[in-house]
Order: structure tokens, then C-alpha cells, then sequence
């Protein structure tokens, strides 16, 4: 057929997002065990890990640049190029996110204020299977399942919440503590975006299956650019 | 496309072509790589298809023409006095700009050349495989009797890469092989291409640099000089020459400023 060589680094390429994806999903989980095992060495190597997921993201990004240089795509191949330029962004910045809640737990060190780990364990996992259903959705181009997928953002925000209650309750019963309870905070923020950037994924999917580029982040009301 | 190269299969050293007194092509040093698929590139008049035909000298045809350098093909110069060009012509093969099947069957077509060659295999053996390895035998396979002429053009010029691969060659020189074909057929020339670097080596000549960018795996741009020799320019990965080239004339080439 023609078109092999095209079809066959595109599908390469897929791969890769799917690799990086994966290194996303274990950052996530690791820099929480981080925060619940007050493990501030595991932190320490978990942020020098995510030089790896810096440079896996440039090779995706370096790959589709010589495919758009050498292989002429057009319509909607050239929309999952450009979509996975946009995806691998997204995965990139939620590996961030991970190191974020990694700086945190060595911030937090031997601190024994109450952390709601449960929740934030809770909502890892929900943002992780989130993650890890979107990009399948995005390798295999299933729209129904992109659609779904953002509905999921809710149960996230929810916790997300539950979290924040919880803060302030810790930092109206003592007050001095209010530098490191704040840092909790963060944790959840992070795992909040990453949800959110899970809907982006699902958009790209939408786009690359329909040409339409379409918000569906409607339950997220804060416009949040961290 | 792997970035590794291969052993080198030709190697050109210090290369001009003359035609009588003037010089068409100057001073190019260049290795072509094993299993790999070069692109020559450069605007008319560089002299990419004299370089070309140079590779199995068919420049031997035309009056006047001479070459100064060294061609070396594993490690032979081809141009030395003991080597017979027939015999270089039988190990690199030529398909041209258009499709030039004779007028004669599919079948014959394909015997004919092994038969002059001395092949004494099975003939219906080899007209199947070749036409197999040039992704033609599935569509001519019931009419093996018919006038090649009455073929396609994209399919005519399958039939003339399975004839130059029925001598069992080791390089393929393509000049311009897909001008005269639509863009579907091109792109099954392209494909085909590919399968083919796996057994061979290809070097193609095209004026279609998007051509040159998809399907190759190596890039030569050439470029007219001010005494209006062809030159090299540019020699490299040909995802390297089309995302971050060394030379401005290249980029100014390929990004369609210049030629």
C-alpha cells in the first residue's frame, strides 16, 4: 500500500508517546509513595529521573518534525503529527507535576503534620487510570472513549476538595504549621492538573478523528496556567 | 529509515566529468552506502544525472564524454582498463526517466536480458520472482503473453526495475523514474524502493526533492558552480539535510528560495 513508510514511523511514533506515557504514569504513583513513605531519597532519584522523561518527549518531538520535513503529511496525518507535538507537551509538563510532589515530600522532611494520604493516593490513581485510558484512546484514535473520559475529571476535582477541606481544618487547629500544611495543597493541585491535562490528550483525539478542535474541560472553571 | 550506514559500495574520489573541453561535473568525493537508498538532488543543469551515469558508465555512449577520478566500486575502480563495462553495466542496473519496456511480451521482457546474460535456470522461475520483487506480478501474472506496452506507465515502469533486477544486479541507478507517472504510481515506485534497499543498493536521481526526502535514506544536493560545473554541496542523512542542512545554498534549495 502506498504510504508504508509514512504509516509505519507514525505508528513508531505512537509507540513512543505510549512509552512516555507509561514513564508519566509510574513518576506519578513513585512521588506520592514518596510523600506516604516519607522517603526522601526515592524522591531525590525520582527527580533526577525526570531528565528521562525530558529527553524522551525531545526525541518524539525531534522524530515528528523529520516526518513532517521528509514525508509530506497532509489532512489527517498531519493532524496526529501535530497532535502528538501537542500530547507529548502535555506529558512532558504532568512528569513536572511528579517531580513537583517529589520536591514537596524532601520539603516536607521528618514534618509530622497529618497528610491526607489516602485522598491523595486516591486521586493518583484516578488521575493515572485517567492518563493511561486517554492515551489509549489517543493511539487508537477512539472517539467514543475520549469523549467519556473527562466526564472521570470530576471524581478528581472531588477529592481535590476534599484535600483543601482538609488543609484548612489543619491550619485553623494550628496555625503554625501553615508553611508545610500549604505544601499538601500543592500535592493535590498537582494531580489535579494532570487530570485536567488528560482532557487535553482527549481533545486531540477529537481533532484528529473529527478535524474539529473542541473544549471539553466544561466542569473546570478555573483557568489555571501553571 | 536507520541512521546507520553500511559499508560503503561505491566510493567516488576526486570525480570530474568532462564533456570534450568543458567540465559538466567537478571534484566530488562521495560513498555510497550498502542497502541504503542515496537521493541526488540540485537544480537543472548540476549535473546529478551525469554523475548518475557515471556510476555504470553509460556515460561511454556519448562522444566526447571523459571522467578524471576514481570510481570504486568494492574497492575496483570501474573505469580501469581490465574492467569490461558490459560486466559493470550487469552489476549496476539503470531504470530511466520513462519507462522503456520492449515491444515485446511481459515474459520476454524480462528473459530477455537473463538470456543474454547466459542465465540457464528455470525462465519461468525467474520471470515469477522478479516480477514478485517488483510488486508486478500480481497484476500481470494472468497475462504473462501480453505487449508490456499495453501496461500502465506506473506499471511499465515496475516491469523495468524487474527487468533490471532479472541480471541480478547489486546497485539500481534510477534516473528520474517516477516524472511520468501520477502521484499513486510514484508513490508504489516508493514503496517498492524500500523493499528493494533491503537486497539493494539504490541510488536515485530526482528533480522532486519531496520525492528525495521520502523515500531516501542518504542525500547528495548538487549545485551549479560560477564556471558552470556541477558540484557537491551537501552530502548527509537525508533527515539531516531536510530538517537542519549545513549549507545555506542547501537550505535555500530544499526550502524552495533557490534552483
Amino acid at each position: 500500500m502506498p504510504r508504508d513508510t509514512l504509516d509505519r514511523q507514525v505508528n513508531n511514533i505512537k509507540d513512543e508517546v505510549l512509552i512516555l506515557g507509561n514513564m508519566i504514569e509510574q513518576a506519578t504513583l513513585l512521588s506520592v509513595d514518596t510523600l506516604k513513605n516519607r522517603d526522601i531519597r526515592a524522591a531525590h532519584e525520582l527527580i533526577e529521573d525526570d531528565q528521562l522523561i525530558n529527553d524522551k518527549r525531545f526525541a518524539i518531538e525531534n522524530a515528528v518534525l523529520i516526518l513532517i520535513a521528509t514525508q509530506q503529511p497532509i489532512a489527517h496525518d498531519l493532524r496526529i503529527l501535530t497532535a502528538i507535538l501537542e500530547v507529548s507537551t502535555e506529558l512532558e509538563r504532568m512528569g513536572d507535576y511528579a517531580k513537583g510532589i517529589c520536591k514537596i515530600t524532601i520539603k516536607m522532611g521528618e514534618s509530622d503534620i497529618p497528610i491526607p494520604i489516602r485522598d491523595l493516593v486516591k486521586m493518583a490513581e484516578l488521575a493515572v487510570t485517567m492518563l493511561h485510558k486517554g492515551l489509549s484512546a489517543f493511539v487508537n484514535e477512539n472517539l467514543h472513549l475520549a469523549q467519556s473520559i473527562p466526564l472521570e475529571d470530576d471524581n478528581v476535582d472531588a477529592l481535590y476538595h476534599k484535600v483543601y477541606r482538609h488543609v484548612v481544618e489543619v491550619i485553623t487547629a494550628n496555625p503554625a504549621i501553615f508553611d508545610e500544611a500549604h505544601l499538601l495543597l500543592w500535592v493535590a493541585h498537582n494531580l489535579e492538573r494532570l487530570a485536567d491535562r488528560v482532557t487535553n490528550i482527549c481533545e486531540r483525539t477529537v481533532f484528529i478523528a473529527t478535524g474539529e478542535m473542541m473544549e471539553m474541560d466544561s466542569t473546570d472553571d478555573e483557568d489555571q496556567e501553571d | 529509515m536507520t541512521e546507520n550506514k553500511n559499508q560503503p559500495i561505491i566510493t567516488v574520489k576526486d570525480l570530474s566529468i568532462f564533456y570534450k573541453t568543458f567540465r559538466a561535473v567537478k571534484n566530488v568525493d562521495l560513498e555510497i552506502f550498502e542497502n541504503k537508498i542515496t537521493a541526488i538532488i540540485g537544480p537543472s543543469g548540476c549535473g546529478k544525472s551525469t554523475v548518475l551515469r557515471s556510476f555504470n558508465r553509460m556515460n561511454d555512449f556519448i562522444p566526447g564524454a571523459s571522467i578524471q577520478g576514481n570510481i570504486l566500486f568494492h574497492d575496483k575502480n570501474i573505469y580501469d582498463e581490465d574492467v569490461d563495462p558490459v560486466q559493470v553495466r550487469r552489476m549496476i542496473g539503470m531504470v530511466f526517466q520513462k519507462p522503456n519496456p520492449f515491444p515485446k511480451s511481459i515474459y520476454e521482457n524480462i528473459a530477455w536480458g537473463a538470456k543474454m546474460n547466459g542465465y540457464s535456470g528455470n525462465m519461468d522461475d525467474l520471470v515469477e520472482k522478479t516480477l514478485q520483487d517488483a510488486a508486478l506480478w500480481d497484476e500481470v501474472k494472468d497475462e504473462l503473453n501480453k505487449n508490456a506496452l499495453s501496461l500502465s506507465g506506473g506499471q511499465q515502469q515496475r516491469l523495468c526495475i524487474a527487468r533490471a533486477l532479472a541480471v541480478k544486479p547489486e546497485i539500481i541507478l534510477m534516473d528520474e523514474p517516477c516524472s511520468a507517472l501520477d502521484p499513486i504510481a510514484t508513490l508504489k515506485i516508493e514503496d517498492l524502493m524500500r523493499e528493494l534497499s533491503h537486497n539493494y543498493s539504490i541510488i536515485i536521481v530526482t528533480h522532486n526533492m519531496q520525492q528525495a526526502a521520502r523515500a531516501s535514506d542518504m542525500t547528495a544536493f548538487f549545485t551549479m558552480d560560477e564556471d558552470r560545473a556541477g558540484v557537491m554541496v551537501e552530502y548527509g542523512l537525508t533527515t539531516q539535510i531536510f530538517t537542519n542542512p549545513k549549507n545555506k545554498q542547501t537550505e535555500d534549495y530544499i526550502t524552495g528560495r533557490f534552483g
